[in-house]
């Protein structure tokens, strides 16, 4: 049966053993791995939390019923939940919990955005450089990778903003610092397995330089575990910057961070539990969300590994 | 005889000898650059990032006379290299500066405070390792089964929740609400100044003396702080005891003891976790290290007296020095503790040792 015949777009086609183009190959896998990702309800889940914290952050504005940041401190002030247009209750400045929670899955979703934005790179470039050069290049970077690997992330992040200074940027920046190594581990583990194999020296035969091959060929090869690590690592991102706010040294007030949230209420846990639990809740889903979903894309990625 | 002995059982000797000295080598230049990165980037964070620390003491309404003398001891002018020198020359010698907000030198806080952290990490690890370990052996053996969901639902759980916002809810509810447990703190009040410590662990010294009351106090002060610390080092030890778990039960020795008449219990318990437990002691070191981070926040919520509380209490009042020698302090145990595992590792393994 010739491809022509199938219909584009159709389950013959992107299942088709005899891809006729690029795209129809691409299509084909990433269907495949769409299937198997699916099939897997928890990974779902994630996928929807996800999207859902996407949303919410995005249409903040229209979803929140009151404003973040000035609260009503006359009539409003500690709230229960449940009260008549306060849902989740509000603090102690007659703010609405809802609405913070709402506006502060914009910085939750910014924190994770630039991390990743940030640190994944470096990590690929460090990994695949160190993993193709080898040699001495490869020793050196390795070393380096190893020592920021030896501290423990979260103090080294509080030590970095305590030189920096305490802000959203400094914490952004502390955190991607501290990310980056196991993102040059994996890359470089990567690197190794088909640094010798056929296609590399094929294109060396053609004339690539080094730069091109680790650039072209080499890099786009990484990606899918380092989108499945990076992936996984985002709730660890979001505790660490949710743990840095609480402790002052993230989003400064009165910006609606999760993690400051829980710090402002922590005065009023005994009486006005509600103050302190919903941002931690908050938090919760969405890294319970992410974990799902970088779960399920380690197993749709990576089939060997499915189940362990 | 002085003839040089030729045979070839002193050249093999003489050979694996050379290799065992290269490997040795090799781990002390690694432990070497290791801790001297280490150090290296606590300078970098402490002398290169902040614009000017002498500026930074003296305020910036200052004249400039006193500036540049404060630069001058502390030896600001000087090049970057010979002020990394003296910072290491310093840090050898045990002196980490003087921490502003106790005025004591940071290293002498940081003997006082680390046996508390030491102390609530291994009751914690303990915790997570004596539940941990079955969970994961029971999920792999009943794999797909409810009992497997339940310990990966609590494991992910584990992974995703805020270690302080949990912290301070379950002090709402066990010691607020219930009544369960001591308030935050190490030791009850009426104690504080009658103990005597020797070692700073607490536990031991009160079990040492025989103070079985202020032994109960202390068990009521730790347990909560030490469960919670427990709790996250459970989820990672039982996720990986799993994953080990289900490695050794697909081995074809455990098919071979099946078809002896093993009984199933001895096969898992003796034969398949005997050979995880190789690779399951680096994951409990790992998570022993991990609990060092761990207690940053919990010591906060707790009001534990560690080195994660004597980080956070200094880091409200910009005292870089105390900041910086904590940091240090925690990233050389953590080190330490790898480079331990890593040992035992090879010791407990004998694949991995070199014939």
């Amino acid at each position: 049966m010739s491809t022509e015949t199938l219909k584009p777009y159709s389950r013959a086609w992107l299942l088709s053993d005899r891809p006729t183009s690029r795209q129809q190959a691409r299509m084909g896998r990433a269907y495949v791995i769409w299937r198997r990702f699916s099939e897997n309800r928890l990974a779902l889940l994630g996928l929807f939390i996800i999207i859902a914290l996407i949303v919410i952050a995005a249409l903040a504005d229209v979803l929140s019923p009151h404003n973040p940041v000035v609260g009503d401190l006359m009539r409003a002030r500690l709230l229960p939940p449940g009260t008549e247009g306060f849902l989740l209750g509000t603090d102690d400045q007659g703010r609405d919990i809802l609405s913070r929670l709402i506006h502060g899955s914009r910085l939750t979703l910014l924190v994770v955005v630039l991390v990743a934005i940030i640190a994944a790179p470096i990590g690929l470039v460090v990994g695949t450089v160190a993993g193709y050069a080898g040699g001495w290049v490869d020793a050196v970077l390795m070393r380096i990778t190893d020592i920021f690997l030896a501290f423990p992330k979260l103090v080294l992040a509080l030590a970095l903003v305590a030189a920096l200074g305490p802000g959203i940027e400094n914490a952004i920046l502390a955190i991607a610092v501290t990310s980056w190594p196991p993102y040059a581990r994996i890359a470089r583990a990567e690197t190794l397995t088909f640094r010798n194999s056929e296609f590399i020296s094929a294109v060396k035969l053609m004339g690539a330089s080094p730069f091109r091959i680790v650039l072209r060929h080499v890099m786009p090869l990484c990606m899918s575990s380092l989108i499945v690590r990076v992936t996984l690592d985002m709730a660890g991102i979001i505790l660490t910057a949710a743990g840095l706010g609480f402790l002052g040294l993230g989003a400064q007030p009165p910006l609606p961070e999760w993690g400051a949230m829980i710090a402002s209420g922590r005065r009023f846990i005994l009486d006005q539990w509600w103050v302190a639990a919903m941002p931690g809740i908050a938090i919760l889903i969405v890294s319970l969300g992410f974990n799902l979903l970088g779960d399920g894309l380690r197993d749709a990625l990576d089939p060997k590994e499915a189940g362990q | 005889m002085t003839l040089p002995d030729t045979s070839g059982a002193t050249r093999r000797r003489s050979r694996r000898n050379s290799r065992r000295f290269g490997a040795v080598l090799r781990f002390a230049v690694t432990t070497l650059t290791t801790f001297l990165g280490l150090l290296a980037v606590t300078f970098f964070i402490g002398r290169v990032i902040p614009i000017d620390p002498a500026l930074a003491i003296v305020g910036d309404r200052a004249p400039a006379h006193v500036v540049e003398r404060v630069r001058e001891e502390l030896g600001l002018n000087l090049p970057l290299w010979k002020q990394f020198f003296i910072y290491l020359r310093q840090v050898l010698t045990g002196d980490f500066g003087v921490s502003v907000l106790t005025t004591n030198p940071v290293m002498e806080d940081i003997k006082r405070v680390f046996p508390a952290t030491l102390e609530l990490a291994s009751v914690g690890t303990l915790i997570g390792a004596f539940f941990g370990v079955p969970l994961g052996v029971l999920a792999a053996v009943r794999r797909g089964s409810l009992a497997d969901q339940i310990v990966r639902v609590i494991g992910l759980i584990g992974y995703s929740v805020p270690v302080f916002w949990l912290a301070l809810l379950s002090l709402l509810f066990f010691y607020a609400r219930l009544h369960w447990v001591a308030y935050p703190g190490r030791i009850d009040i009426a104690y504080e100044y009658t103990f005597t410590s020797t070692t700073g662990l607490f536990l031991l010294d009160a079990i040492m003396q025989g103070e079985w009351e202020i032994l109960w106090d202390l068990f009521r002060h730790i347990i909560l702080p030490a469960s919670l610390l427990g709790y996250f080092s459970l989820a990672y030890i039982s996720r990986m005891t799993r994953s080990f778990m289900l490695n050794e039960l697909a081995q074809e020795y455990v098919v071979a003891a099946r078809a002896k008449g093993l009984s199933e219990a001895r096969i898992i318990w003796f034969h398949a976790l005997r050979n995880a437990a190789v690779p399951l002691v680096t994951v409990i070191a790992l998570s022993y290290a991990g609990l060092l981070e761990g207690s940053v926040l919990t010591e906060t919520i707790f009001s534990w007296p560690g080195i994660g509380l004597y980080i956070t209490n200094s880091l409200q009042n910009a005292d870089i020095n105390a900041v910086l020698g904590g940091t240090l302090v925690i990233g050389a145990v953590f080190v330490t503790i790898n480079l331990l595992s890593d040992l035992l590792y090879r010791t407990l393994d004998p694949r991995t040792r070199s014939r």
